[in-house]
């Protein structure tokens, strides 16, 4: 038995496929990202080695710190809004009729492409035919504004969206944390006198804390590799107003074929992704395990 | 008084249930009307008269290639990722190997890769070896990016299998390859079928590579595809709404049949991150 299944070439032979592929398509290309940064080079020509030019320019490029900027308001933005997501679950869990179906419902946005949403929603804010400024005439105002051309707004107006695409994820998650607490600890809550509202947030919310955090460094590194709705509603516009991280090193690779530039920005993405993970893993898991 | 709470906590759940529907059912009756009417009347109004047309003329007008695309893309990208997925976490749970560990938390790590750092990177590999506007490029990029979450999926099913299916498939004289293909494989399927839904989702949605890799017409998937596509039908609402309704369809038909995988699926992924 021991020697079949430790047969060294049968086990190069299962592992193999997914390890090469894994190792060839994701991890090489992010070496080569932090090497091609060390480059000037448009993509097709020869590569010049110019050092840590490409690094300190970023560090000086205030696009790419306002598109950070960007990325990081959407980090805060999706952060606050686990809140209502929470509030959502603890009603939806809260033995609700037809909960199942409202989840469902509610995880239906969650399934499209970011193109589909993000097209969608072009519509939506259409400035005069859309439905919000159709509705927003309806109820007297007058001069409702266009919201993806205003550089004020335009941020909050691509984060609705988002709101709308993840919901139904955050929901479905906190639900099952909720639904996974044994019923005998709020049985006895109850009985010692809790309210609803202790229970829920003296019992119930820190029951659930490590599934929060879990949720919070999705929310926050989700927001930071932000890409596909932004660069499909605004591509990063008007003006910059909507440019994020991602987005703007897209741009500079292919779109002004500065690919020694745009690698460099890639691979501060990737490594302020990895710090801003780490970090908020350290800040937000709780100290000791909890088990019931 | 407990009843007016209860009525005001269900009432806020169909709020938010109304908010995540209605621009849906707005696009969707909106595809069956023209401009005149999407313009002049009310946006919740049922169309005067049903224009299934506007989809004929989109599908015919170049959708039906980019369907096609996205179909056989997605397909085989599934059974790769699939069938990669469930040999390499077979090697890492049930066979006996001291790199195993290292090997898994590669894996691991590979979840939480932001794919616009390894872009650029990819897109010159794929140039030096032919694999830039050719669809198996994409094929291979979704497999590799696909294959961290799916052998998560897999792994705790795979822990759960009772060592005695192998002892006694072993003491039988069977191979490992039979008893992979023909007694470890059957009984996964519950979870293979999870991961398979969770595969379809990503595929069928994902941008970022196709928009980077294809250029061809011919090669492109919905998601690329309605972009050009919308570009050339901007004013025509009915059409827009149309298009966007063909390229959600098939996801929302996969949700309704097996919503259940879904929901399992999406909370697996939640360790994505």
């Amino acid at each position: 038995m021991n020697k079949v299944m430790s047969n060294k070439l049968l086990i190069a032979l299962y592992i193999s496929p997914a390890l090469l592929l894994v190792l060839v398509l994701v991890f090489i290309p992010l070496i080569l990202s932090g090497y091609y940064g060390l480059m000037e080079w448009d993509g097709i020509g020869d590569k010049t080695f110019i050092g840590l030019e490409n690094y300190i320019n970023g560090l000086q490029d205030m696009k790419f710190w306002s598109s950070a900027y960007h990325s990081f308001l959407l980090a805060i933005f999706s952060t606050l809004s686990l809140g209502i997501y929470l509030v959502i679950s603890f009603i939806l869990a809260s033995k609700i009729k037809g909960s199942d179906l409202l989840r469902k419902i509610y995880l239906i946005p969650m399934l499209l492409s970011s193109v589909a949403i993000a097209q969608l929603w072009i519509k939506v804010y259409n400035p005069s035919n859309g439905i919000l400024n159709v509705f927003l005439k309806q109820i007297g105002v007058e001069n409702p504004p266009a919201w993806l051309a205003d550089p004020s707004l335009v941020l909050f107006a691509i984060f609705i969206p988002i709101l709308w695409q993840y919901a139904g994820f955050y929901i479905l998650i906190y639900y099952a944390a909720l639904k996974n607490i044994p019923e005998s600890l709020i049985e006895a809550a109850r009985i010692d006198g809790a309210s609803a509202f202790q229970i829920a947030t003296k019992i119930k919310l820190p029951l659930i804390k490590e599934v929060v955090s879990v949720t919070v460094v999705l929310a926050i590194v989700g927001s930071l590799k932000y890409f596909d709705l932004i660069y499909v509603m605004t591509s990063g516009g008007p003006n910059g107003a909507s440019e994020v991280m991602a987005s703007y090193m897209y741009k500079l690779a292919f779109s002004s074929y500065n690919f020694g530039y745009g690698s460099a920005i890639g691979f501060l993405l990737l490594i302020i992704t990895l710090i801003v993970t780490f970090i908020v893993r350290k800040l937000t898991t709780p100290k000791e395990r909890i088990e019931y | 008084m407990k009843r007016v709470g209860y009525f005001f906590l269900y009432f806020s759940l169909l709020v938010v249930a109304l908010f995540q529907i209605v621009p849906l059912l707005w696009l969707f009756i909106f595809s069956l009307k023209d401009n005149r009417e999407i313009f002049a009347g009310s946006p919740f109004a049922l169309p005067s008269e049903f224009r299934w047309e506007n989809y004929l003329k989109v599908w015919d007008g170049g959708i039906g290639i980019y369907f096609f695309n996205s179909v056989w893309i997605t397909t085989l990208a599934i059974v790769l990722t699939v069938l990669f997925a469930s040999m390499a976490t077979f090697a890492i749970t049930r066979m006996r190997w001291r790199l195993s560990g290292a090997v898994l938390s590669l894996f691991i790590i590979g979840l939480m890769i932001p794919i616009h750092s390894a872009l650029i990177p990819l897109y010159s590999m794929f140039l030096s070896v032919n694999l830039i506007d050719n669809p198996l490029g994409v094929v291979i990029t979704y497999t590799a990016y696909n294959l961290p979450i799916t052998m998560m999926i897999l792994l705790g099913f795979y822990y759960t299998l009772p060592k005695e299916i192998e002892e006694a498939a072993v003491i039988d004289g069977c191979s490992v390859n039979r008893m992979f293909f023909q007694v470890i494989l059957p009984m996964t399927t519950p979870v293979m079928a999870t991961t398979v839904v969770i595969n379809m989702i990503y595929n069928w949605n994902e941008f970022v590579f196709v928009n980077t890799f294809i250029s061809s017409e011919k090669y492109k998937t919905l998601t690329v595809g309605i972009q050009n596509f919308i570009g050339q039908y901007m004013t025509d609402w009915g059409a827009i709404g149309a298009t966007l309704i063909i390229s959600v369809l098939p996801i929302i038909i996969a949700f309704i049949f097996f919503s259940n995988k879904v929901v399992e699926g999406i909370s697996a992924s939640a360790v994505k991150g």
